[in-house]
């Protein structure tokens, strides 16, 4: 049922270059992405992973095929408006975290209500409670050369949900960080990111962190291949709790 | 985002002061080198400047500017007399004899004949002295620059005595006479003295300087004097600006000083766009995750301004701050007197700075805006 879905992929093209150097990097994706489900894009690197998540995250254009992201096929819109859509509807979580050096915790997690044109005094305060309840109270002061790898991901965190996106696209968020650190993150991601009314897409090659999907869709060579759908019944209250 | 915008400026201090300290260069080096500029051609009419007494100066049809006198006849003074909207009208020597002290320290001097009867033209500010004594016999009123060059090291003193073209004259006042283009003593004594001093010629007219009668036209007037006695008539202001353009036209001076501000502006513009650009590409990921998260191009381009805008303004006002400090230090210097930071000047400088990161910020601006949101996907 399309209402239960927030991402709705159908024959999907993307094509880079022309003529004789011509890539295909997607070759006719087709891709439901659940509501309050952690959905995993897994792949060998190259397959298109990054490209399918870009395109559905409004970042590029298709070549071909339909997009369908929270009811609106973003292509469709407008420039401004599409910019709107995003940060409105859209939090991201890169692999590199991306948070800007200059500015310290609260105020890298208060970027997005910043954008929307909220104060910058209450702002920083939903960052700050927002990164309490990541547990990085203490450290919200704190630039981001002063915090670990695992913290600057939960800051990246906390500026991905401080605006309370529809749909969370996730780039990699364990690629930079060790085994633990890397659980750690997913564990607060699958506890407080997934919600009913939230979908969140990761894309993703690390097996570790297989165990934390509702679904996974695995690709390859521009197509997804395999979908495997309901592996925890949606229970990330009682993973995080183990 | 403001606040953002200018944290990410600050945030990498080395950068950041770099950039405010290349600014500041160029504005010091603009401003400093414009102000000298004008200050040294402001000179070639410093004894026109001096005269407050009257408001026209009538010379030789082909006089191009002061320091070229061409002697007119003793009748062209009662020429010009007759012309009408002419107060009146007195004559003017200026001749360039040499002035030697009793130690024999010497120098080239530009020697001031003023009407014996009425002493237009003196000196109004006088350091020591009065020039009202110029009517005694061999009396000579010299500036302070002049003295100093002639009696170096010794203190200001009346009564002592110089010979001028070994004529003997006494030092009966000394004036704070604006500095001259070249840095000769500045000397003024009675007309018939200065002609004693420098020698009979056949004539000696110099300059006729004429008031014009209340309510007239000075420029009318000249135009008048002009077509009634064929001798060059100017106002004060007109004949310092034809001494100004005189020595734009005819001398190196404007493209010695025009090359050093073309190198200042170009170091401004290069330095502070490439240290601007390579800060803009150091943060080219944070300008895509900004984008991704929805920051419209508008608003970057609207940070990007705003942290050129902030270099400017600090660059600007440190520079700007600085050559007024140099001035302010020079100022009572002999040789650099009456060079001063002109407002017109900081005004072009403003202009030019703003020019400089307008550059710096378009480069910047180009690339952040070329940049795909997509791009902060690929680690």
């Amino acid at each position: 049922m399309l209402s239960d879905i927030a991402v709705q992929c159908r024959g999907v093209q993307k094509a880079f270059g022309n003529g004789g150097g011509k890539v295909l990097a997607l070759r006719g994706v087709d891709l439901d992405v659940s509501y309050g489900a952690m959905t995993l894009l897994v792949g060998p690197s190259g397959c298109g992973k990054t490209t399918l998540l870009s395109v559905i995250a409004g970042l590029l254009n298709t070549t071909g095929g339909e997009v369908t992201v929270l009811g609106e096929q973003i292509e469709r819109l407008p420039g401004s408006q599409q910019i709107l859509f995003r940060r409105k509807n859209l939090g991201f979580l890169f692999q590199e975290y991306n948070l800007l050096p200059a500015l310290t915790a609260a105020e890298n997690g208060a970027l997005p209500l910043l954008a929307a044109g909220v104060s910058r005094r209450n702002a920083i305060k939903e960052a700050k409670r927002l990164l309490d309840a990541l547990g990085m109270g203490d450290r919200a002061d704190a630039l981001p050369k002063q915090l670990s790898g695992g913290q600057q991901q939960r800051v990246a965190l906390a500026r991905a949900l401080i605006h309370k996106p529809s749909l969370l696209v996730c780039d990699e968020p364990t690629a930079a960080l060790d085994a633990d650190t890397g659980h750690v993150v997913m564990e607060l991601l699958a506890a407080e990111a997934v919600r009913p009314e939230r979908a969140v897409l990761v894309v993703t090659h690390d097996n570790r962190i297989f165990g934390f999907a509702d679904t996974i869709a695995r690709m390859d060579d521009g197509r997804i291949v395999n979908v495997e759908s309901d592996l925890r019944n949606g229970n990330h209250a009682a993973l995080a709790a183990d | 985002m403001n606040f953002v915008a200018l944290k990410m400026l600050t945030g990498d201090r080395a950068k950041y002061l770099g950039l405010v300290f290349t600014i500041a260069f160029c504005t010091f080096l603009l401003e400093n080198q414009t102000s000298i500029f004008a200050g040294i051609l402001k000179r070639t009419g410093s004894q026109i400047s001096d005269v407050t007494d009257a408001e026209i100066w009538v010379m030789d049809a082909k006089t191009e500017y002061f320091e070229q006198t061409k002697a007119m006849k003793d009748t062209d003074l009662n020429r010009v007399r007759g012309v009408e909207g002419v107060q009146w009208a007195v004559k003017l020597f200026k001749g360039s004899p040499v002035a030697r002290t009793l130690d024999g320290k010497f120098a080239v001097s530009i020697c001031l004949g003023l009407d014996d009867a009425t002493l237009t033209g003196a000196p109004r500010k006088m350091l020591l002295g009065s020039w009202e004594r110029l009517r005694e016999p061999d009396a000579v009123v010299i500036d302070q620059a002049g003295y100093v060059l002639l009696f170096p090291g010794e203190p200001l003193q009346l009564d002592r005595i110089v010979e001028l073209n070994d004529h003997k004259a006494i030092i009966v006042g000394i004036s704070d006479a604006s500095a001259p283009f070249v840095s000769f003593p500045v000397i003024h004594t009675r007309y018939s003295q200065a002609v004693s001093f420098v020698g009979r010629e056949r004539t000696q007219l110099s300059y006729v300087l004429v008031q014009p009668q209340p309510g007239a036209d000075a420029e009318e007037v000249c135009r008048r004097i002009e077509a009634q006695t064929g001798l060059r008539a100017r106002t004060s202001d007109q004949f310092r600006w034809d001494c100004i353009r005189y020595y734009l036209k005819n001398t190196g001076i404007p493209v010695n000083f025009g090359i050093t501000i073309t190198i200042a502006l170009i170091v401004g513009v290069v330095v502070a766009g490439q240290t601007f650009y390579i800060f803009t590409i150091e943060n080219l990921k944070q300008f895509g995750a900004l984008k991704a998260i929805g920051v419209t191009n508008w608003r970057i381009i609207g940070m990007i301004l705003l942290q050129a805008l902030t270099v400017g303004v600090i660059g600007f006002s440190l520079g700007s701050g600085l050559c007024a400090t140099f001035f302010a230090i020079t100022l009572n210097n002999l040789p650099t007197r009456g060079l001063v930071l002109m407002w017109e000047n900081v005004i072009g400088t403003g202009v030019a700075i703003l020019f400089v990161v307008a550059i710096a910020s378009l480069l910047s601006i180009r690339r952040v805006l070329v940049l795909e949101p997509a791009a902060v996907f690929r680690g």
